[in-house]
């Protein structure tokens, strides 16, 4: 088996999941790695979206920014915000990776503050930007995250963007768009997917090298399991050359 | 249409539409030069204790001499839209200029990491906030520029954001189902950067545009900065590129390299060795002080910032990496 880090083994793993001709709303770093990577080799007509109003480029080099240049190399129209939500609002847009400081049971994330209260937080973070817009709108949201029991908690200090809120019909009640919301959880050690009736977060496959255990000692809530469990598919050379050579040559996210 | 739910932040402006009119009708629409400076624009227009919001995307198509400016005027008791800001967020908080802000996103800039200096001062309790996000903070702006008082949204519901937020929550008299209102948002002042403009402020944006095209129709006062300065016969020749129109705009100010270290779609790209100064200074307080001292409050103008660092030189690097051109003279 190649040799690969814990990035560019969830990069891979989460390039898999966008099929051809899907839309994606993306940020930077990992999830825009995922979805050049998808439209490079699974997905050659993956639709991507960037916030700031970049729609269906072919990104040239990683951005730095989701309002940078690169989101509008070779574009097929350069919009505004409200253009880019509006349609993920409307229904037309399928995923959108997201990420964040702290993640619970039910998919919701932190992004604002850690300890300390509202006026003074103990750690401010920068808030929602377009997180909570994208989980809020596009149908299915998924997350790319490194896991370990401080950031799979219990109860996020700070709901940000919501996931399923407090499990059940409760996504649904709040007013937030139905049949939309938490798809996947990709993390260094394992994916995981959701309960379809309580809809809590279970184990669906584990990375190779990882124990059940070790994904279980790494989460700050109980997970469930999937009646079938598997070992997440490695990624494959190709896959890894691309990542390397074309997509991030400098490192900028699988050296992190 | 009955309020289900509200948030407990405070709303720091006021969106009643009328007062809004009262404001507007009383706003210039002659076709007059409104050619001035930097320093001149932010005396006039941006009063201690205003309302105010950056235009572009963080450190994209930015203002940066406005940011500047109102830093060297130390301008005092703002209240910020701190929508999609990152590099504009940097320098405004390392003025503490404002005391108060809406936040969407602060704080972070994106993939190159957080500003240590922003987030000391954002965690010192010294800036009453509102929580927000994006689209919300477009929305509210959007709901401004139609001159009506909010817009419903479909975000934002069951989560915290919403507690600390100021919207409310009211069911749909249709459908029955929830809706947040985002309340509208009129600034007292914005800074707006683009390609091109002519004296009277008919201007042309390439690329992007965010939520400028809201936020342009929001403010009550507003500054362009552009790249370069075009006859208003050329704005007649293709009246369908003009997307900010004269009438919204109080102040024109031609700044070459403006978005400077940003990046400018179609221009240039932006100065990331510089951004990592910035980062990097912000660690220690003494050397963020040095390099505030030597970069803006002891600099007259844009320009000489812009010389500081690098100069025109720096500035074809930049022009050679926003096209991907490969200059074997170029530093990596």
């Amino acid at each position: 088996m190649a040799d690969f880090n814990t990035m560019e083994l969830m990069i891979c793993t989460a390039a898999r999941e966008l099929e051809d001709g899907a839309t994606v709303g993306v940020g930077t770093g990992a999830p825009c790695a995922a979805a050049m990577l998808s439209q490079k080799t699974t997905a050659p007509n993956l639709v991507i979206f960037f916030e700031a109003g970049g729609v269906a480029p072919m990104i040239p080099e990683m951005p730095i920014s989701v309002g940078d240049s690169r989101t509008t190399w070779k574009a097929n129209m350069a919009a505004g915000m409200a253009e880019v939500m509006e349609t993920c609002c409307r229904g037309m847009v399928d995923y959108t990776f997201l990420g964040g400081a702290q993640i619970d049971m039910y998919g919701n994330l932190n992004s604002t503050r850690i300890g300390g209260d509202q006026q003074k937080p103990k750690v401010r973070l920068p808030g929602s930007g377009g997180a909570n817009d994208f989980a809020s709108f596009c149908w299915r949201m998924m997350v790319i995250t490194a896991q370990d029991s401080r950031r799979f908690v219990e109860r996020c200090e700070f709901i940000t963007t919501p996931g399923y809120l407090t499990g059940g019909e409760s996504r649904q009640t709040s007013g937030l768009p139905k049949g939309s919301g938490p798809y996947k959880i990709i993390t260094n050690m394992a994916v995981m997917d959701f309960e379809p009736e309580s809809k809590r977060m279970r184990i669906s496959s584990i990375n190779h090298g990882y124990s059940e255990k070790d994904v279980r000692d790494n989460c700050g809530f109980e997970l469930l399991k999937a009646a079938k469990v598997s070992e997440t598919p490695p990624p494959t050379a190709e896959a890894l050359r691309l990542l390397r050579e074309e997509i991030d040559p400098y490192k900028y996210i699988i050296g992190r | 249409m009955d309020v289900i739910e509200e948030g407990i932040g405070r709303l720091f402006t006021d969106p009643d539409p009328d007062k809004a009119r009262e404001f507007f009708r009383k706003k210039s629409r002659e076709l007059k030069n409104k050619l001035t400076t930097v320093t001149d624009a932010v005396k006039t227009l941006l009063n201690d204790g205003d309302y105010f919001a950056i235009g572009g995307f963080g450190a994209n198509r930015i203002p940066t001499a406005i940011c500047h400016e109102i830093l060297r005027q130390k301008k005092k008791n703002l209240a910020f839209a701190g929508h999609t800001s990152t590099h504009d967020f940097q320098i405004l908080a390392a003025g503490k200029v404002f005391s108060k802000c809406d936040i969407a996103y602060i704080i972070g800039l994106e993939a190159r990491g957080l500003s240590a200096n922003a987030r000391r001062y954002m965690e010192s309790g010294e800036v009453e906030v509102t929580e927000w996000t994006n689209y919300a903070m477009a929305a509210r702006l959007k709901a401004a520029a139609m001159g009506i008082s909010f817009i419903p949204i479909r975000n934002m519901m069951g989560t915290d954001t919403f507690k600390y937020s100021a919207s409310k929550k009211i069911k749909c008299p249709y459908t029955g189902d929830n809706y947040v209102l985002a309340p509208a948002l009129y600034p007292d002042f914005a800074a707006i950067h683009v390609h091109e403009a002519d004296v009277y402020g008919n201007c042309r944006i390439k690329g992007i545009t965010i939520a400028d095209l809201e936020l342009a129709r929001a403010s009550k006062r507003l500054v362009i900065t552009c790249e370069r300065i075009i006859s208003n016969d050329q704005i007649r020749n293709d009246p369908s590129l003009t997307v900010i129109p004269f009438y919204l705009v109080d102040a024109v100010c031609e700044v070459p390299y403006g978005s400077y270290p940003g990046n400018m779609p179609y221009e240039y790209f932006s100065d990331e060795e510089h951004l990592r100064e910035w980062l990097t200074v912000e660690k220690d307080p003494e050397d963020l002080k040095k390099f505030l001292d030597k970069n803006i409050y002891g600099v007259k103008e844009f320009s000489e910032y812009v010389e500081l660092n690098g100069g025109l030189k720096k500035m074809q690097e930049l022009r050679d990496k926003e096209f991907l051109v490969k200059n074997k003279n170029a530093k990596k």
